[in-house]
């Protein structure tokens, strides 16, 4: 492929004209109105129903930790409501709650993957390609224009689902930071995950130039990204290593909801060499609340709750340094690419 | 210039204009070359999804073993290996149910809509319903050799699936009647990959275009799905694990049959 | 036989009708060109004649009154769509084997053969392909099926002249081979006046024109003569289109008789098929049926150099 070039006229601007973005916002609107239209619409049904159903949630939560439950004394009405709650209102709630999991790449594939891979698999691109603005800015600028749209979107969706969820905290020692669904589903994370399965799908989108396989490359991406995520999110330099930490025990139950993240979990004995076998066991699987033998120290590694907020930023962090790798890939792929 | 008298051709010696139907083998051929791409993918998908079951699922049953042997019971030891079944293998066991449940839709998403809504898209129908086939003929066959390919795959992923996660039912005090568990044994599984397809296909069909089908197909399965969790299943009139599973895979069939149905009716009326 | 018959075809799409009230018969045996302006309604009558579209009213038959779109019809009729369809990620070897197991009948050594000839690669992309040669693996495909009935959308326009020429070639050996009549729709109608032996005019969804090309040339003249005799001349003719000049006018009439007599000072001279064509597209209310149907009172139009 050649390039022709003319010689610059003097006194002629030659530099690149600036995106206009309020006209590549017409362009980006009316070229994606379905998908602006239909994503907005599917999490405001989807929004409605959690409202509805997290009220209900909220409302059996409350009659359930006033109980006195937690005090030893099981009445029977009480028995009544938490068996109501675990049986009923938790499986719904695990449900949505994998569901969510799930919402960040359909709402990216289907907005990415089509994104640039349409226009290639179409033939339209050999009139966008060629129009005053270029191709680049063009892409630039719906990369940009969706990605923000779908962060706000994500982000509220995430936030209600974090509000729906809150009650469920204490069920089978869920906490906010390792129950995967959870610690994912809310926050920053939530919008980063949608926003980097987005540019898996157009990055895929322009590199396989279909948009089915696309589509299909981008969940296998999205997959092992959740799984490399999960795998990681332990290793983050926010653990703190506490002794005699027999404390836990006051953790897990309706009124103290969310359990701290334990690590790794160790025994010393005197003089700080490691305990034998048969005293780590007993000490670590003996009842909860219950005595270390003097001279022993029972070690944990763990992330307080506190550190949620923290935890979010680090694991948004890289996600958004894929994001933007992904996004620079694409548009290296745009311009390099003779289509 | 003349007009050309129609000479004896090769076709008029014994030329039956009223013909025999196109045989259906052929159909085979060609729903092969056109779908190779998923058909290849499924097939991956299957062979790995069966080999992971088998490899993880022995550990577990091999785990299990050594959990329910363990003597003295409730001692440090045998605690240590209960920790390990509640957490490491119940983690892989769930996720693998997880995945075994998500999969039909995401493959019935990719299978169904775009038979006919791509030759929509593309205009090939321009040529593919002219031939001698017919538009009717096309589309059953190749929705009937998706379709079953899938469903037998499918019921054979759930049978592994029962066995694989039968040493949980203990432990996590799970029964047959369990959704989750309910979903993916005995016909349940293979009724709902089934109607996950079929209503692919109707609504690629219906709407015309293969990413709408798409969305449309995961919105209304989930519907279906939700709609059947929480209302149908408690207005069965029968209340143990066969006769329910008979019932839903009956009505998933015939659900399916008139989706396939519609399709068809669809793709006749269909006018350029 | 009667290869294509429709009686008060129409189709609607909505409100606006892309076809309507026609009613013609094509013999066997011919080479029909389908012509007129874009949106005239030439690829919905061949949609409707190949079955791909279901008709809103009247009704088309096709081999001798085998409805459209039937078991017997599909049977019998090749179609090749406007931009000749294909499957772009099949090569086209699997092209060739997927009509074959498509179809009751497909000459595979045929349509190796003829691919081989055009230099059309069986194991590329169909995609990949220039757009003359995606037509010309659509027409093969479409003889190798051994129709009676060959209907084909503007097929000439992807394609340089000298493959024009060769599809044209083609088109006609498969009629004088093994007698296939041929609907073939195109603009280019110098060209096709070589080898069309019938017509049909189709404009504003109207059927113009539907006769032997023959008897068309044969049954009209162009008249010229002095401007000021113009109308009184007219007047006594059946005129399909005057063109009038300062000094000249030129009157294209229809002849029921060879033989009448040229009105003093006029000329008469014998029209070409494009003029013929073009004068009745200039001319959106005259048509002029097949002979045996009663020939309507023409409006004629008038055009001032």
């Amino acid at each position: 492929m050649s390039v022709l070039t003319l010689p610059a006229q003097p006194g002629q601007d030659t530099a690149p004209p600036p995106v206009p973005w309020r006209g590549m916002a017409w362009v980006t609107w009316r070229q994606q109105r379905a998908l602006l239209i239909s994503v907005p619409a599917v999490l405001a049904a989807v929004a409605v129903a959690l409202v509805i159903f997290g009220l209900k949630a909220h409302h059996d939560y409350a009659a359930l930790v006033n109980c006195p439950l937690n005090q030893g004394r099981q009445s029977g009405a009480c028995q009544k409501l938490f068996s109501h709650f675990n049986s009923t209102d938790w499986p719904l709630a695990n449900t949505v709650s994998i569901l969510v999991a799930l919402a960040p790449v359909l709402i990216g594939a289907f907005a990415g993957a089509p994104l640039l891979a349409r226009e290639l698999e179409s033939g339209s691109y050999r009139f966008a390609w060629t129009q005053g603005l270029g191709r680049e800015r063009q892409v630039i600028a719906k990369l940009v224009l969706v990605g923000i749209a779908l962060v706000i979107l994500a982000g509220a969706f995430g936030g209600l689902f974090s509000w729906f969820f809150q009650p469920f905290l204490w069920t089978e020692q869920m906490n906010r930071l390792t129950t995967e669904g959870v610690f994912a589903s809310g926050g920053i994370v939530f919008p980063a995950f949608t926003l980097v399965a987005f540019m898996i799908g157009a990055f895929l989108g322009m590199l396989l130039r279909r948009v089915i396989p696309a589509l299909a490359a981008t969940l296998g991406g999205y997959l092992v990204i959740r799984l490399a995520a999960w795998g990681v999110r332990k290793y983050y330099p926010l653990a703190v290593v506490t002794g005699n930490s027999k404390v836990f025990s006051q953790f897990g139950t309706p009124s103290v909801p969310g359990y701290p993240w334990i690590l790794s979990t160790w025994v010393t004995g005197p003089g700080g060499q490691p305990a034998s076998q048969s005293i780590t066991n007993g000490i670590l699987n003996g009842p909860p609340g219950g005595s270390v033998p003097p001279g022993y120290t029972e070690w944990n590694r763990w992330i307080p709750l506190t550190h949620y907020w923290p935890m979010q930023c680090i694991e948004a962090g890289w996600l958004l340094v894929i994001a933007a790798a992904l996004m620079a890939g694409t548009v290296w792929l745009v311009r390099h690419r003779a289509a | 210039m003349t007009v050309f008298a129609p000479p004896a051709s090769r076709l008029d010696a014994g030329a039956d204009v009223r013909s025999r139907p196109v045989p259906w083998p052929g159909m085979l051929w060609v729903t092969w070359r056109q779908h190779r791409a998923l058909l290849i993918t499924v097939s991956a998908v299957f062979c790995a999804a069966v080999a992971g079951l088998l490899v993880t699922g022995l550990r577990i049953h091999h785990d299990y073993a050594l959990l329910i042997a363990c003597r003295p019971a409730g001692s440090p030891a045998c605690q240590g290996l209960s920790d390990f079944f509640n957490s490491t293998d119940w983690h892989q066991g769930e996720f693998a149910h997880i995945a075994v449940q998500a999969a039909p839709v995401l493959i019935a998403m990719f299978a169904g809509p775009p038979v006919v809504a791509r030759e929509l898209e593309t205009g090939t129908y321009r040529y593919a319903w002219t031939q001698g086939i017919g538009r009717g003929r096309w589309t059953v066959a190749k929705l009937a050799l998706l379709g079953s390919l899938l469903t037998i795959m499918a019921f054979a992923i759930s049978q592994l699936l029962t066995w694989f996660f039968a040493p949980f039912m203990t432990t996590r005090q799970l029964t047959d009647l369990t959704p989750t568990v309910f979903d993916t044994s005995g016909l349940s599984y293979a009724a709902w990959t089934l109607v996950a397809f079929c209503l692919g296909a109707f609504l690629g069909t219906l709407l015309r275009g293969t990413l709408a089908g798409m969305a449309a197909t995961l919105g209304g399965y989930v519907g279906l799905a939700a709609a059947t969790w929480f209302y149908l299943r408690d207005h069965y009139p029968v209340r143990t694990f066969w006769p329910m599973q008979l019932l839903e895979a009956g009505w998933l069939l015939i659900l399916s049959a008139a989706l396939i149905g519609g399709t068809i009716w669809l793709v006749r009326r269909y006018a350029a | 036989m009667n290869i294509i018959e429709t009686c008060e075809l129409g189709k609607r799409y909505g409100t606006s009708w892309a076809l309507r009230d026609c009613t013609l018969t094509l013999p066997a045996g011919h080479l029909a060109a389908l012509v007129g302006p874009n949106g005239a309604g030439k690829s919905t009558l061949m949609n409707m004649t190949a079955g791909l579209t279901a008709a809103t009213s009247g009704t088309v038959t096709v081999l001798g009154g085998h409805p459209a779109g039937s078991p017997a019809a599909l049977n019998g009729v090749a179609f090749v769509a406007q931009d000749a369809p294909v499957y772009r990620n099949l090569s086209a070897g699997d092209m060739l084997h997927l009509t074959r197991n498509l179809n009751q009948r497909f000459d595979t050594s045929f349509a190796r053969e003829r691919l081989a000839d055009l230099g059309i690669p069986l194991n590329k992309k169909a995609g990949k392909l220039s757009g003359g040669q995606q037509s010309q693996l659509a027409l093969t495909l479409a003889l190798a099926r051994r129709p009676r009935l060959l209907i084909l959308d503007e097929p000439l326009a992807a394609l340089d002249p000298i493959a024009r020429q060769d599809f044209l070639a083609a088109v006609m050996t498969a009629m004088t081979d093994d007698g296939v009549s041929v609907l073939l729709s195109s603009h280019q109608v110098a060209e096709l006046e070589r080898v069309a032996d019938f017509l049909i005019v189709l404009s504003r969804a109207q059927l113009q024109v539907a006769g032997e090309v023959d008897d068309l040339l044969a049954g009209h003249r162009l008249l010229t003569g002095p401007t000021a005799e113009a109308d009184e001349c007219g007047g006594r003719l059946t005129v399909v289109q005057t063109r009038r000049g300062d000094a000249q006018t030129h009157l294209l009439v229809t002849t029921s008789d060879a033989a009448a007599p040229v009105p003093p000072g006029w000329e008469s001279h014998q029209v070409s098929l494009e003029e013929v064509v073009m004068a009745y597209l200039r001319s959106p209310g005259v048509s002029q049926p097949a002979p045996l149907t009663r020939v309507q009172r023409p409006q004629p139009t008038e055009a001032t150099r």
